[in-house]
């Protein structure tokens, strides 16, 4: 039966092709860690500038999952990851309280801005105070973008609502318009429907399609965005790689490290401040 | 402004550079979603072609769940074999989350429903024509069930395409098991959806452009196929 040889044969090539499929492309090395990141690090391209310094020091290689800040303490608490790099030190706290993380150390800072369309409905442009920047979207109902998905910058933003003593949960679907998503995604929707949102200012000097925003809210040290890094605990995960992980965080940590992190510039601007201990 | 003129030049600009990132980005983008659709065939075709050819009870539910299941959302499918991948999940020990493995499961998962379900419909419109014949030979199921996937078989690369598209299209899943790893895990959609994130949205329609125009070619390759294996059998 030539079919029976034929479908034989076929049959060995696919899962020739499905074990070519499942194998490492190269010869599997150990020599990396997992980091569980933030967006704003990857895409305003920090982390691609200084992750090249740190493997050509250690070998170390460097593979970023950069998601928003609250599904990045999550994966890290399942074990997914061997260093945790975010923006929310109550939720960095919680998660060392828990026993998921080592200890927290300050890395870094920025701030948030406000950005709005030019027409500025709300009249905040060039206000420094963001409780009363709020308020003043918040009365006039012009459209507000927000994260709405757990991110370190949705933590901020919320924050802010409630010192503006708004509940903006209950104008969700009208003026206040939860995306859900990243901080790319979130101001590409805002740029769209000409809305306020709250931003790192990393993201937003990177950011590409800023259509007709503008800052409008700056300056003040409510805005104040803190860095935190955590290697995740070995003794609750076995698999994470503590060593490397440590190498990692010792070099950020380092003059080196801080140093680096003080010479990345987008468009001429220093993008993050060093502020480690 | 960005613009879809502007789109087509990156596209371009990028397959002619052709830039090292991107061809690494398209190599596993292909390897992932044709390792996947070649496991879906290999579960699929057999699963397929026994249901179309089975007769018992409450096989109507098990036709209608196969169905269902083509419109697994990716990412559903993605959370599902992040829960199992997970360090904290049954299957953590492996330590396949966050490699190009992990993406190859994924997607066949999603897409075997598809191959399965399309491959049932395909055999069981042919069956009627073969089955008595086969039965007077005395062929058993087993047999019945190769003679009539290969009787399908021009049909049945029609079904591989509509696999792989899915496959290769899809976000949602390899995102969340794969962690868009730059030069680990990173295929053509999910570099996309980075870029869109940056708001760079003419590069990320220019990939958008380079990803249809790689799809283009594997369907010229099958249809190429299609044609020299029908040539074939009528010689």
């Amino acid at each position: 039966m030539i079919r029976r040889t034929l479908l034989r044969g076929m049959f060995a090539a696919a899962l020739l092709a499905a074990a070519w499929g499942l194998t490492p492309a190269q010869a599997e090395d150990d020599n990396f860690i997992i980091v569980q990141s933030t967006t704003s690090t990857q895409n305003s391209g920090l982390l691609d500038y200084l992750l090249p310094m740190f493997t050509e020091k250690t070998g170390i290689e460097v593979r970023v999952v950069a998601v928003g800040t609250g599904q990045a303490i999550n994966n890290a608490a399942n074990g997914d990851g061997d260093v945790l790099l975010v923006h929310a030190k109550p939720a960095e706290e919680a998660f060392v309280a828990e026993g998921n993380g080592v200890e927290r150390f300050d890395l870094m800072y920025n701030d948030f801005v406000i950005v709005g369309p030019s027409a500025d409905p709300a009249g905040i442009a060039g206000t420094s105070d963001p409780v009363a920047a709020l308020q003043a979207i918040a009365a006039s109902g012009a459209t507000f973008a927000s994260r709405g998905d757990d991110s370190g910058t949705n933590k901020a933003e919320l924050k802010l609502w409630q010192a503006a003593g708004v509940d903006p949960a209950s104008a969700s679907g009208d003026w206040y318009r939860e995306t859900g998503s990243g901080m790319g995604a979130t101001l590409n929707a805002a740029a769209g429907m000409g809305a306020y949102t709250l931003t790192d200012r990393a993201t937003w000097v990177a950011f590409e399609n800023k259509g007709d925003l503008e800052i409008v809210t700056q300056g003040d040290p409510a805005l104040f965005n803190q860095y935190g890094v955590i290697l995740v605990n070995p003794e609750k995960f076995p698999s994470v790689k503590a060593d490397q992980g440590q190498q990692f965080i010792d070099w950020l940590l380092s003059d080196e490290g801080q140093a680096a992190i003080a010479s990345f510039q987008v468009n001429g601007q220093q993008l993050f401040f060093p502020n480690a201990q | 402004m960005q613009d879809l003129g502007g789109a087509f030049a990156q596209a371009l600009w990028l397959i002619i550079e052709l830039d090292r990132d991107l061809v690494e980005i398209v190599g596993l983008s292909l390897r992932v979603s044709l390792s996947a659709v070649l496991l879906a065939a290999l579960i699929g075709f057999p699963l397929g072609a026994a249901i179309a050819v089975a007769r018992f009870p409450g096989r109507g539910v098990v036709v209608a769940a196969l169905n269902t299941f083509m419109g697994l959302p990716p990412v559903v499918v993605g959370l599902l074999i992040y829960v199992l991948l997970s360090r904290a999940g049954p299957l953590g020990e492996l330590g396949l989350l966050y490699t190009p493995s992990a993406m190859v499961v994924a997607q066949t998962v999603l897409v075997t429903p598809i191959v399965a379900a399309l491959t049932r419909q395909t055999v069981e419109d042919l069956r009627g024509e073969y089955e008595e014949q086969l039965h007077a030979f005395g062929v058993g199921a087993g047999g019945l069930v190769a003679t009539l996937l290969w009787e399908a078989r021009l049909s049945l690369v029609t079904v591989l395409l509509a696999g792989f598209g899915r496959a290769v299209a899809e976000v949602g899943a390899v995102i969340i098991v794969g962690g868009n790893i730059n030069h680990v895990t990173r295929v053509m959609t999910t570099a996309i959806a980075l870029e869109t994130s940056k708001g760079d949205l003419e590069l990320a329609l220019g990939l958008g452009i380079v990803l249809l125009v790689i799809v283009l070619v594997i369907n010229g390759l099958a249809s190429g196929l299609r044609s020299a294996v029908a040539q074939a059998s009528h010689v």
